[in-house]
């Protein structure tokens, strides 16, 4: 076995030196009758040749871009990568290091987060970032949790237009926790009803998604007063982080805490994960933030560095009294972020955002110049909702062979938008694409 | 003194620091459509990042890098981390583009390749773990202690009647009782005893009808292995609790021991310690979740099937406990452990053999220089203390910082709690006997010193490109952006 160094020569001079017989011999603590007495019943170790090929054969089978077209987002998004990420990201002093417990030599890691604290916080345009969670949907979980408890409240309220699969996430996590989660109906214009707000009591933290599942930009400034006069801390979440490089953050638009998924920012969709949890607040509520924070300091010689800090918030100092179990980060996912943002720059990803902007507004004006319905007017990123005629689950089936995914059926997250379908586009496809989509709905 | 540095010592400065506006690394697809109008009220400034070239931004976290030492540098013997070797032919698997580019939404009969690969590896564990039900959704290891935890809040619930503590050892990681707070439980700590485990009488005491259960590490955190466990758990089993197995240390029993055959009813993973995934300086992680049979109808969904020849996400489970992550967990750290099962097989048990072996050689060439508290053969790590270099003013902390300038990364330090000064060395099995003999003979050297010249450890590390670099002032005023 090529990653075991051990000779027998080796093995037997070193089990002189432990005065052991046997290196069944070295278990002699484990009472017998606890002992496994069969080989583990797995298959057959494979060469590096048979491993490449069997998983070329079972990522061939994958309907995935650019081999197919893939209407798809609800959480997860196409963008283009460049090679730069993947190669740099790849560098074994990141990817093979710990926790940078030993600030000395991880200052690499130490200071690429630090960049990324700074830029996500420029992005979410909030004070502060953490080094980021599991993803967006634990990243709202933790943040609500927080901010309900920071306020001594009892309940939570959930916009019905934040990601299901998040949604679905609020609902483990707060099983046991005391905390009732009630969802905020919307509106015919693809929003949340912010009047729903008026009759509930008791309220620690409202999450509102921008852009929503529907792709719709919500009135986070008319939530966040609402919640505030409420005493309630408004949360924005969102799952295109992209969307910021164009359309007003989330944090200047009164956002206490910022919860949500930077996936698109040079994180590769993995069938979904991992990805990259993006969570942020005001300055004055950092010692609430569950997870990692970087901090600037200084060495001996009086050398900029960074350190890990604030660490007493965390779970192996505080253990039982901790603000959340969280132990680890996303960094090499934030790596990736990092390294992606700083690649597009700030020129780069406004104009990302626009043409991204620009692509959905062109498959959109064309659907509706087809005859099928936007039933949402509000402005949208990247994503918005059509209506088809009844029968297009045949068509959407009939496409599938063509090679074309076109959209996300809502029924099964909405039960109410039979026939509607979440399309979303990225500077990935291109109008021919689109217009092959086209073609073939209309046909 | 100011400091010189040799030639590739590289210094770089922050990404803002650099570039000029218009630049950019990154190109634009050509536009192919017109511009659409923009409610302009909704439109923001667009974030103040700094515009770089491609070349500038390869030097900088190519510079970057250089500062960082990781287990391809060299031994890095973290205990509780296991910080093996990470075979590059998994991260070739994990980089195909059928997998990378899949969307986590795609009909189940167009991603039958990653269904399949989830399915086959949920089956793997279960046969490592001796257990039923595996769920590989949890994103890290304390995420998936907090999923086991909620099962066992669900199936307490489901019995009729819940219950309020959960008892905890004083070995156990500090997750542990973080994670039984969150799910609604008040953790009760036990001691172990003079040997360094538990004894079943310890549980007895406190062991009662509120009780939901236990979490026990094994091997604990003194890389010792819990000879009582049988009967613990059957002392647990017999108030109607559970047995939560923290199977963080799982590096050193691999075809040795199945914790499901030994009385465990739930246990987590971690992908990125046993099963040779890169921690990435911090994560990603992942940590699936094996259960016995009473407990799968409370595995998160979606679960992976296989029906009628086909694999697919389930997720009409009445009695689930739910979702935890919004699609099907760390899928491409998932990949790279499989990748290493489908390469190791059955020899598994000579990676956790070859592990304790280290350890307890390590253990042995060094108990002469380092005091060591539970005199006792040891699994896949060691804990020593500071105790030998009280007199000379050294501490744990200062040999550590001195073995950076031997070219090592330090053991983990003052954990566990239970051992004063405590240091933590978990070699792992891909370390080779040379690689070990120049680690034990860096820190007699260090022993030495601290009889004969405390001065250079207590300003260690001398040889790095930062020294010690002050955590109180970061911490009192605390600067997080720049």
């Amino acid at each position: 076995m090529r990653y075991l160094p051990h000779t027998p020569e080796d093995i037997e001079a070193m089990l002189q030196v432990v005065g052991a017989k046997s290196l069944d011999d070295l278990f002699a603590t484990i009472p017998p009758d606890s002992r496994l007495k069969r080989d583990l019943d797995l298959p057959q170790p494979l060469t590096e040749w048979e491993l490449n090929q069997l998983m070329d054969e079972m990522a061939a089978s994958m309907a995935s871009s650019p081999k197919y077209k893939v209407f798809l987002g609800a959480g997860s998004y196409n963008h283009f990568i460049p090679s730069t990420v993947p190669f740099l990201m790849g560098r074994s002093e990141f990817v093979t290091a710990y926790t940078p417990y030993q600030p000395e030599v991880s200052q690499g890691t130490l200071q690429y987060i630090y960049e990324f604290q700074t830029l996500v916080s420029k992005l979410l345009g909030i004070d502060v970032v953490t080094a980021s969670h599991y993803n967006g949907g634990t990243a709202l979980a933790e943040s609500l949790l927080i901010a309900c408890r920071s306020k001594k409240k009892k309940v939570a309220a959930v916009s019905s237009l934040v990601n299901p699969m998040y949604r679905r996430i609020l609902k483990t996590y707060f099983e046991s926790t005391g905390i009732d989660v009630v969802e905020l109906p919307y509106l015919p214009d693809g929003r949340t009803d912010l009047s729903a707000l008026d009759g509930l009591a008791d309220v620690g933290a409202v999450a509102v998604q921008s852009p929503n599942f529907f792709g719709c930009l919500e009135d986070l400034q008319g939530f966040a007063d609402k919640s505030h006069e409420k005493g309630a801390f408004l949360i924005a979440s969102f799952t295109e982080a992209l969307a910021f490089g164009l359309f007003k953050s989330p944090g200047s638009q009164g956002a206490d805490f910022v919860a949500g998924e930077g996936q698109s920012l040079g994180v590769p969709q993995s069938y979904g994960g991992p990805s990259l949890g993006l969570l942020g607040s005001t300055e004055k509520l950092v010692r609430n933030l569950p997870g990692r924070l970087i901090g600037k300091t200084v060495d001996l010689d009086g050398q900029r560095g960074f350190v890990m800090t604030l660490a007493t918030r965390e779970q192996h100092i505080r253990r039982e009294k901790a603000s959340s179990n969280i132990c680890s980060n996303q960094s090499l996912c934030s790596l990736a972020a990092v390294i992606y943002m700083a690649s597009v720059g700030g020129t780069g990803i406004r104009e990302l955002a626009k043409l991204n902007y620009d692509k959905a507004e062109y498959l959109k004006g064309q659907l509706k110049k087809a005859g099928f319905k936007i039933p949402f007017e509000t402005q949208t990123f990247n994503e918005f909702v059509v209506e088809f005629p009844e029968g297009f689950d045949k068509t959407y089936q009939k496409l599938l062979d063509k090679k074309i995914v076109a959209g996300l059926p809502l029924v099964k997250y909405y039960p109410e938008m039979k026939n509607h379908y979440l399309m979303c586009v990225t500077e990935t496809l291109t109008k021919a694409d689109m217009d092959d989509l086209l073609g073939e709905i209309k046909s | 003194m100011k400091k010189t540095y040799t030639g590739l010592q590289l210094s770089e400065p922050l990404l803002w620091e650099k570039g000029k506006k218009g630049r950019h690394a990154f190109d634009l697809p050509g536009r192919d459509v017109e511009p659409a109008p923009l409610d302009q009220s909704l439109v923001g400034d667009g974030p103040d990042f700094p515009d770089l070239s491609e070349v500038e931004v390869v030097r900088h976290f190519v510079r970057l890098s250089t500062w960082n030492y990781g287990v391809d540098s060299g031994t890095y013997p973290l205990g509780s981390c296991t910080m093996k070797y990470n075979p590059k032919t998994n991260e070739r698997q994990a980089s195909l583009t059928g997998f990378n580019n899949a969307h986590p939404l795609l009909p189940a009969e167009l991603s039958q390749g990653a269904l399949r690969m989830l399915y086959e590896m949920q089956e793997y564990l279960g046969e490592i773990t001796g257990m039923d039900g595996v769920t590989l959704q949890p994103a890290a290891g304390a995420h998936g202690e907090m999923t086991g935890m909620m099962m066992i809040h669900a199936y307490h619930a489901a019995h009729g009647r819940q219950r309020t503590k959960v008892i905890i050892p004083d070995t156990a990681h500090g997750t542990n009782p973080a994670t039984t707070v969150l799910c609604g439980y008040a953790p009760v700590n036990v001691t172990s005893n003079e040997k360094g485990y538990l004894s079943p009488e310890t549980i007895e005491a406190v062991m009662d009808e509120d009780t939901a259960g236990i979490m026990v590490t094994n091997p604990n955190t003194l890389g010792l292995y819990e000879e009582n466990f049988k009967k613990i758990a059957e002392i647990v089993h017999s108030k109607g609790g559970l047995v939560y197995y923290d199977g963080a240390n799982m590096n050193a029993i691999m075809g040795v021991v199945r914790p499901g055959d030994v009385g465990a009813d739930v246990m987590h993973l971690n992908l990125h310690k046993t099963f040779s995934t890169p921690h990435g300086g911090g994560g990603p992680g992942s940590g699936p979740v094996a259960v016995k049979k009473d407990l799968v109808p409370f595995l998160p969904v979606p679960q992976v099937v296989l029906e009628d020849g086909v694999y697919r996400l389930k997720d009409d489970c009445p009695q689930s406990i739910g979702q935890v992550q919004p699609f099907c967990g760390s899928f491409n750290v998932i990949l790279k452990a499989y990748a290493y099962i489908r390469t190791m097989g059955p020899q598994l048990k000579l990676a956790s053999q070859l592990a304790v072996l280290n350890a307890n050689y390590i253990k042995e060439s060094l108990k002469g220089t380092l005091h060591l508290e539970y005199d006792r053969p040891c699994m896949h790590e060691c804990v020593f203390d500071d105790k030998f270099q009280e007199q000379y003013h050294v501490t744990t902390m200062d040999m550590s910082k001195r073995l950076l300038d031997y070219g090592f990364h330090p053991p983990t330090n003052y954990f566990p709690l239970v051992v004063h000064g405590a240091i933590m060395i978990e070699p792992t099995e891909t370390e080779s006997k040379e690689d070990l003999d120049e680690f034990i003979a860096a820190y007699k050297a260090i022993a030495e010193e601290a009889k004969t010249n405390p001065e250079l450890l207590h300003d260690a590390p001398r040889n790095t490109k930062w020294r010690r670099l002050d955590e109180t002032s970061a911490a009192r005023k605390p600067c997080l952006t720049g």
